[in-house]
């Protein structure tokens, strides 16, 4: 048991180097020695003059310090996401995307970038509705009597991403070219967004999803015993379930509107927690695996703004990594995490 | 006192099938077996009781304040419910699923804290299982499993605990622990029990009184001795039995 303490605190703290660490990696070369000598300086003596050019204050906190942090966050939304639906769903191959709020918030993003583009906040306030909105057709659609048996939930979820899906398809076609590379390239899902603005709008979002469901994190786990148990243990199952789909679609559709479509973080890294920590647990699996999250979404994109002599499309790195790792533990573990 | 009163209820699928007690109820520390085939409404009749399910007309009153007036989580402390089949989703360790239990008593952004873990213990070890606590749940015996759900209800603190088919899908000896620990449990704490059973000779062994249920309604209800005969055990199940008389015990064989 203290060896499993050990490893849960190693790896709720290893978000902070992996952050420090991430502020080296850059298309323009900066010493690590410099960028630490920055930090402490920022940190103890924010006042007087800097030894190093001014450039390098803007590169690294105002360009990679904001991107990196909306990296951590979005990691946190996704992660976290991912594990309570899949707590609540009973279901391990469930995240954000099965609700149809990632084809909400894309046709929103979409619509946006297409047909706002001059607007501030456009593209960001579109994504978030339309995310809601499919939100809120699945849920309605799978909801008859007061209940919302899963399976209704799941097939209404499907349906919905597939309409929506096709309205985007729509979109795209009547786009101008010129306008369309945005819209794909965002659709791709990125971090490319600068300063400290797409931070500010996500963020606290987030922040207010994930404390909900980190204080709801052990109540999740009588709500994966099944809608009749957990009624029968006492919980309100279609309220305290409501809730949780909420503060879900509020974290992810609040990033997808910045960042786009980044896949599988919500799938891996909840089952890699759950397979390293042995225990399905919710009280440990749902911090443990915002902190995986961050730490996984802040990697690839230190790959996506490193790795080429242009940059990468993060959601293009997290599926060339997250799906043959997928495949990997399945094939390994022949889905014994499940058993 | 009573625990349950059930009067005038009935449940309709669609108006396709429908079950039916026109009077019913459970006394403090008394154990009630519904008997009857399958598709007898037995399994309908506890949903009701805990509700699970709304009956369509009637009444229901635990502890004498109506079933509609509770609100969910208050229930749940009266009521502990021991569910028939039983799919586990994730690995749970034993002690976890138990804890579940006691969800009722806490808040809806609550963590469990010692006093919760306490109880989870003392329903471990009231039913004799706490060197379980560390196993996974996913991975013990259907008999096993069917103990650590009797302390989860258990950890409920209920009056009343509602059981459908403990012994479904058990061999021989985990049958007769797993009905030994109920009586046990309502002798020793006075909970009151409702159970459904299959076996006429378990519901003989292990009951108070017996409801005898066919086709959605009770046929016949009172002591075992008085409910239980070759005539009545024919008429629910429509099988030839004969009754015999071993020790001053009864036993219902089939007529081969």
């Amino acid at each position: 048991m203290p060896r499993k303490g050990l490893l849960i605190s190693a790896l709720l703290l290893l978000p902070l180097p992996v952050l420090v660490g991430s502020l080296f990696v850059g298309v323009y070369s900066i010493d690590p020695l410099t960028v630490l000598s920055m930090l402490a300086k920022r940190i103890f003596d924010p006042s007087g003059t800097t030894p190093w050019p001014e450039v390098y204050e803007t590169i690294v906190f105002n360009i990679r310090m904001p991107r990196i942090l909306l990296a951590l966050v979005g990691g946190i939304a996704l992660s976290v996401s991912g594990a309570s639906l899949q707590g609540i769903f009973r279901n391990p191959l469930v995240d954000t995307y099965i609700l149809g709020v990632s084809a909400g918030a894309g046709l929103g993003a979409a619509l946006g970038i297409a047909y706002f583009p001059g607007i501030p906040g456009s593209v960001q306030s579109l994504s978030f509705a339309m995310g809601f909105a499919a939100f809120f057709t699945t849920y309605t659609v799978a909801k008859s009597k007061g209940e919302t048996p899963v399976i209704s939930l799941v097939l209404a979820g499907v349906i919905v991403t597939a309409l929506f899906s096709a309205l985007l398809s729509i979109i795209k076609f009547f786009t101008e070219s010129e306008k369309l590379a945005g819209v794909v390239y965002w659709m791709m899902g990125s971090l490319a967004v600068t300063g400290w603005g797409p931070l500010g709008q996500t963020a606290p979002l987030i922040m207010v999803g994930f404390a909900v469901i980190f204080l709801m994190r052990w109540r999740i786990n009588v709500l994966s015993m099944g809608d009749e148990e957990a009624k029968a243990l006492g919980v309100n199952v279609g309220r305290d379930r409501f809730i949780v789909l909420l503060a879900s679609t509020l974290m992810v559709s609040a990033f997808v509107s910045v960042a786009g479509i980044i896949g599988w973080i919500g799938l891996v890294v909840p089952h890699t927690v759950r397979m390293l920590l042995g225990t399905p647990d919710n009280r440990v699996v749902v911090p443990v695996s915002a902190s995986l999250g961050a730490v996984f979404l802040m990697v690839a994109d230190d790959l996506a703004r490193s790795v080429a002599s242009f940059e990468l499309p993060v959601g293009v790195i997290t599926t060339l990594v997250g799906a043959p790792f997928f495949l990997y533990l399945l094939k390994l573990r022949g889905g014994s995490a499940w058993k | 006192m009573e625990v349950v009163r059930i009067s005038g209820l009935e449940f309709s699928y669609h108006g396709i099938f429908s079950v039916r007690a026109d009077s019913l109820s459970v006394n403090g520390g008394e154990v009630l077996t519904l008997l009857g085939p399958n598709g007898s409404g037995k399994t309908t009749l506890l949903k009701c009781i805990n509700a699970l399910l709304k009956p369509s007309s009637g009444s229901i009153a635990i502890c004498g304040r109506d079933i509609l007036s509770y609100p969910r989580s208050e229930l749940s402390r009266a009521i502990g419910y021991v569910p028939q089949s039983h799919t586990p989703s994730f690995p749970f360790s034993v002690l976890d699923v138990v804890l579940m239990g006691r969800v009722s008593y806490l808040s809806i952004f609550q963590q469990p804290s010692k006093a919760d873990y306490r109880k989870a213990e003392e329903a471990l070890s009231t039913v004799g299982i706490s060197e379980m606590r560390d196993r996974t749940y996913t991975n013990i015996s259907g008999g096993e499993r069917q103990l650590v759900l009797i302390a989860r209800a258990i950890a409920q603190e209920p009056k009343l605990l509602l059981l459908d088919e403990p012994t479904a899908h058990l061999d021989f000896k985990n049958q007769v622990t797993t009905l030994e620990t109920v009586r046990r449990l309502s002798r020793e704490r006075g909970i009151s029990v409702v159970m459904s059973l299959h076996d006429p000779n378990h519901a003989l062994m292990y009951s108070d009184r017996i409801a005898l249920m066919k086709g959605g309604k009770i046929l016949h209800k009172g002591m075992p001795g008085d409910v239980i005969d070759e005539e009545t055990i024919e008429e629910v199940y429509g099988l030839p039995v004969e009754m015999i008389e071993h020790s001053g015990r009864k036993f219902i064989l089939p007529r081969t």
